[in-house]
Order: C-alpha cells, then structure tokens, then sequence
C-alpha cells in the first residue's frame, strides 16, 4: 500500500495519527450501520415478496375479469368512468436508518359501491371492480415497502463502499504512513547521536 | 410534510382502465415509448403519489424506472397488466437482495 506523501515531521505524525483514530472510529461505525440496515432490509424485502406474490396474482384475476366484461356489447369505460371514491394518499416520509423512505396513509373518499346501474353492466364487471376496490389499499403498501427497499437497497450499497473505502485504502495507509515516519525519526535520532559521539572522540 | 397524493396509472388500454374503477388517474399508452414520455412527464409534478406502470413497458424503460428509484417520490410500481405477470416486478425484488445482501438469498 503506498503511503502518503506528507514530510517525516513530528507534528505530521501527530496529525496522522489523530486522522487514524477518525477513521477507524468512523469504520465501525458505518459497519455498525451496515450491520443494522441489513437486518432491517432484510424483514422488509420478505415482506415486499411475499405482497408482490400476493398482488400479482390479484391483480391478474381481476383485470382478466375486466377484460371478459369489455366483451359486453356496452361502454364499460363509461360505465366505470365515475368512480365512487377517489384514490388519494396522504404521503409523508420516515426516516429509516437515515434515509428517507415514503410513508403513505390510504384516505379514502367516499364508500365502496358500483358506480353503476347493475342492470347496465356484466357480472364480470361487478367482480372486477370490487376486487381491484379490495386491492386498493394493499397496492399502496406495497408500493411503500418496495420503494423502501430500493432506497435502503442503494444505502446499503454506498454505506459498504464507504466501510471498505476505509478499511482497504484509509485506514492501511495512514498506518504504513505513521509507520514510516516514526522509522525516520527514530533514525534521524539515531544518527544524531552517533554523530555527538563522533564528535566527542575527536576532540580527545 | 404531510400532503395529498394522488395515483396515476400508466398502461395499455386494457390493463389501465380497470383502475378507472379505484379513482386512479388514467394513462392509456400504446408503446413504451410514449409510456416514458408520459412517466417523464408526470413525475416531475408532485401530483402523484403513486405511478402504477404495467410490466410489459416498465420491463422496457428500465433505465428511467432506475432514475426514478432515489427519490421517495414518486413511488414507481410495476403490476402485471391483462395478460398476466411476466416476472419483471419479481426481478425488481430479486436485484434488490442482491444489491444489498450480495448474493440472492431469497429465491432459491
């Protein structure tokens, strides 16, 4: 590991040793976090799976519903066009380990009726709307936890760039550097001291 | 910072009128392109809260869905249109392990 190119002086070495003691202060640390992140990312990925599972098989049933009711030889679209609830989210964020992640609460405005005449429509079509009503709620969490999983994800990423920034490159060099600096000292000191005794000798 | 989200849906007709149904806002598109153009623009505005994309474009515009994953808003969902899933929201789940575990200890 190369080591840095800073002169062989005491008050460098008393530096260098300071900036040590940072960085390995600092490595376990984001290790620390490292460690905590992971756990947490772990509890909300499974969960993320197992809603994606669960969703992606809802949501396939329903919109196939959807599809056979559009066979009907009537608007569909008109039919549904005015919904009896509005989709909203109040949308926040919460701070996971330091990184801001999405935080939604449903709102939800009106009730869970068709909105239309039941004669009008296909049976197909009751279905499909009330299963994707049901479902409403459950894309939001799961929009939620998927989003938090991605950024926790690319946390997780950058954190162990960082820990391993100081581990392999920062923390090795200023070891090798402080090292090499109290090698020259202590030569430099070692030739002094020859020299007074050179010194000596000649002048008995 | 508390405040109203809304949700748009961003796919091909079949598969995005149904959420007409759930008050979502609607975006029916007929190629992955024009979806791009659609989620380019409506996630600039804070408007929405929720995108919902189906899989058959979201698998196709990659690179932008990535683009939109650092910012807490908006969140950005593939969902399996009318045809079924095609395994691309799966994938999304899969290289997250691996991004953050290294390896994927989830699907095998």
């Amino acid at each position: 590991m190369a080591r840095l190119n800073v002169n062989p002086t005491r008050m460098e070495l008393r530096r260098l040793k300071d900036r040590l003691k940072t960085a390995e202060r600092g490595h376990k640390l984001l290790k620390d976090k490292s460690d905590e992140m992971v756990r947490q990312f772990l509890v909300l990925i499974k969960e993320n799976k197992r809603l994606r599972e669960e969703i992606e098989g809802e949501i396939a049933e329903a919109l196939k519903a959807f599809a056979l009711s559009s066979g009907a030889p009537l608007d569909v679209v008109q039919a549904i066009s005015l919904p009896t609830l509005t989709a909203s989210v109040t949308v926040g964020t919460k701070n996971v380990m330091g990184v801001d992640v999405p935080y939604m609460q449903t709102k939800r405005v009106g009730e869970v009726r068709l909105p239309y005449a039941l004669c009008s429509a296909p049976a197909e079509l009751d279905d499909a709307v009330l299963k994707l009503t049901a479902l409403a709620d459950k894309l939001l969490h799961l929009a939620e936890v998927e989003k938090t999983c991605n950024m926790l994800a690319d946390e997780i990423e950058k954190n162990r760039r960082r820990v391993n920034a100081l581990e392999y490159v920062m923390i090795p060099q200023l070891q090798e550097t402080i090292k090499y600096i109290m090698m020259k000292l202590d030569e430099n000191e070692r030739a002094s001291i020859v020299r007074l005794m050179k010194i000596k000798e000649l002048e008995q | 910072m508390e405040k109203i989200g809304k949700i748009a849906v961003i796919g091909d007709s079949e598969s995005a009128t149904a959420f007409l149904a759930i008050g979502a806002a609607v975006y029916k598109v007929d190629d992955e392109y024009k979806a791009a153009d659609v989620l380019r623009e409506i996630s600039k505005t804070d408007e929405y809260a929720v995108i919902l994309v189906t899989e058959n474009y979201a698998a196709k515009m990659e690179p932008l869905m990535q683009k939109l994953k650092a910012r807490p808003y908006p969140a950005v969902l593939s969902i399996p249109g009318s045809t079924g899933s095609n395994g691309f929201g799966m994938a999304g789940v899969k290289k997250d392990v691996e991004k953050a575990v290294g390896v994927d200890i989830l699907f095998n």
